[in-house]
């Protein structure tokens, strides 16, 4: 069974269409890089999966769950779509450790003492347990996505969704974040991202998405896309990241 | 003239009663008003509706409707069947207003949000003095209810304040970047969970300020119930001077004991924004 299903899926914003009858199937374990010029609509395609956007017509099956259930089920599904943003979106309030727990304990009604261990071993994994005690303000860039990554892991979820979790970063900091990006896939986590890193693309993604207009351009096998686009737009578009 | 300081020491009881009054007042009034402000300010944060003639009219007959609703049902009730005791009455038409309730409970946020609105506009919009005139005075001649002196003066803080305090709350909510609501949301949290724990800490600790400006505001505000004659401190160095025409040394005590007390709510709230500054 898909573990996200897209049925001729249409968002618009206004008169404005954003995504334009998207047919999709990913299947579990997957790792899709989806790539675009701005404006191409695939940070909307992200956040339509988690309902951080209602779309108007068509359906999202998540996990079995459609993103046009009652708020009960959008939270239950939500659950299982972990996410990272681009501006990190940090708790500023909330220690590193503290941010870590709070999705454990309020979204799984987690005992505090396990959400503990739960949090000290995966900023472990993305490198920072020394920063535990730290606030994010405390943190570089950097850093922070990776004590994102860390929350959203916390919650167990059965994919997550990277929208640009690099372009807020410095060149310098980004490779930090897509190690732990690539840990994450190496585990077998089905990874939905967003991004202009196309040497990630090409390294740890198993499917490239190209997005153009609303709609999805090519659909493929990303070593075979990006050495040998099909098409002059992906072609043009390449051209312009790199 | 000469500055006799043994006026203000004898004069010193009877102000010290009055800095209780005032601080009484103050503190209730401030209570009360959080709680209304903090209401008026989530709702009016998260439901939007925009105060135009066309929703006043609406909501105006909106409430006329309801209120012949439940009169009608008592004359029709007490044409048909006399005698029968006050208690069933008020049983039947909390039957009515809860199945209202019931049908219509989608409006109830638009209701609320509007109802908070209007109230801002109202209490901004007059000054305290005529808003303690009206409750002391005017309110027990519209009503029949009759209320002292002091209830009236915390009542009027209570909502002068709330809609100041409504303002300040729904500022603080809106300055919390979007993206920490989604983050929320995204970890599937239901929206009173994301308001208590993740908005709510972060809105609360920009509001600090702003809360101590509306803190020292009221206090120096409750010196305008001199009008009703509560004798909070204004009050009572009115009438100690009054007694001795100490005009210096009384105004001048009276002056200091507020800028004690304002100073006081000054350390305290910087005390607080130290100990909740977000590193």
């Amino acid at each position: 069974m898909s573990i996200v299903e897209f049925k001729n899926v249409t968002k618009r914003f206004g008169d404005n269409v954003v995504l334009d009858g998207i047919d999709l199937a990913i299947e579990p374990g997957e790792v899709v890089v989806v790539v675009g010029p701005s404006g191409s609509g695939k940070s909307t395609f992200l956040r339509c999966i988690n309902v951080l956007e209602t779309i108007q017509g068509g359906d999202i099956v998540v996990n079995g769950q459609s993103v046009r259930g009652t708020p009960a089920q959008v939270r239950e599904l939500r659950r299982e779509a972990g996410m990272v943003f681009q501006q990190f979106n940090l708790f500023p309030q909330l220690t590193a450790l503290e941010n870590v727990m709070f999705g454990p304990v309020h979204a799984r009604g987690m005992p505090r003492a396990r959400a503990d261990e739960l949090a000290r071993s995966l900023l472990s994994k993305v490198g920072l347990a020394e920063r535990a005690g730290h606030y994010p303000g405390q943190l570089s860039g950097g850093q922070q996505q990776r004590v994102a990554i860390a929350r959203a892991l916390a919650i167990k979820p059965l994919l997550m969704l990277f929208d640009e979790p690099t372009s807020a970063l410095d060149p310098e900091l980004r490779h930090e974040v897509l190690r732990v990006m690539q840990d994450v896939a190496e585990e077998g986590m089905t990874m939905i991202v967003v991004t202009h890193e196309m040497e990630f693309a090409r390294k740890v993604g198993s499917r490239l998405i190209f997005m153009d207009q609303g709609k999805i351009a090519e659909d493929g096998e990303p070593q075979a896309l990006l050495s040998n686009p099909p098409t002059q737009r992906l072609k043009d578009f390449l051209q312009h990241v790199a | 003239m000469t500055f006799e300081w043994s006026a203000i020491w004898a004069a010193m009881p009877d102000l010290l009663d009055g800095t209780l009054m005032t601080i009484q007042i103050t503190l209730l009034g401030l209570i009360g008003g959080t709680v209304i402000g903090a209401l008026s300010g989530v709702v009016t944060t998260y439901v939007r509706v925009p105060v135009t003639w066309r929703s006043a009219i609406l909501s105006v007959i909106g409430v006329v409707v309801i209120y012949w609703i439940l009169q009608l049902a008592f004359w029709l009730g007490d044409g048909i069947l006399g005698g029968v005791p006050d208690w069933a009455w008020w049983i039947m038409r909390l039957a009515i207003l809860a199945l209202l309730v019931w049908r219509f409970h989608a409006w109830i946020p638009l209701a609320l949000s509007f109802v908070a609105q209007v109230y801002v506009l109202v209490i901004r919009g007059t000054p305290i003095v005529v808003q303690v005139m009206f409750i002391y005075f005017a309110l027990p001649l519209i009503v029949g209810l009759r209320i002292d002196g002091f209830s009236a003066a915390v009542f009027t803080l209570m909502i002068n304040s709330g809609a100041y305090i409504a303002e300040i709350v729904r500022g603080g909510l809106q300055s919390v970047p979007k993206g920490l609501h989604e983050a929320g949301q995204a970890m599937g949290l239901p929206f009173h969970k994301i308001l208590l724990h993740i908005i709510g800490p972060v809105a609360l600790r920009r509001m600090i300020p702003t809360m101590g400006n509306q803190c020292i505001i009221s206090l120096k505000d409750s010196s305008l119930f001199i009008v009703i004659g509560v004798a909070e401190l204004t009050r009572q160095g009115q009438e100690i001077i009054a007694g001795n025409f100490r005009a210096v040394e009384i105004w001048g005590a009276v002056a200091v004991i507020y800028l004690i007390l304002t100073g006081f709510i000054a350390l305290v709230l910087k005390f607080i924004e130290h100990r909740t500054r977000i590193v």
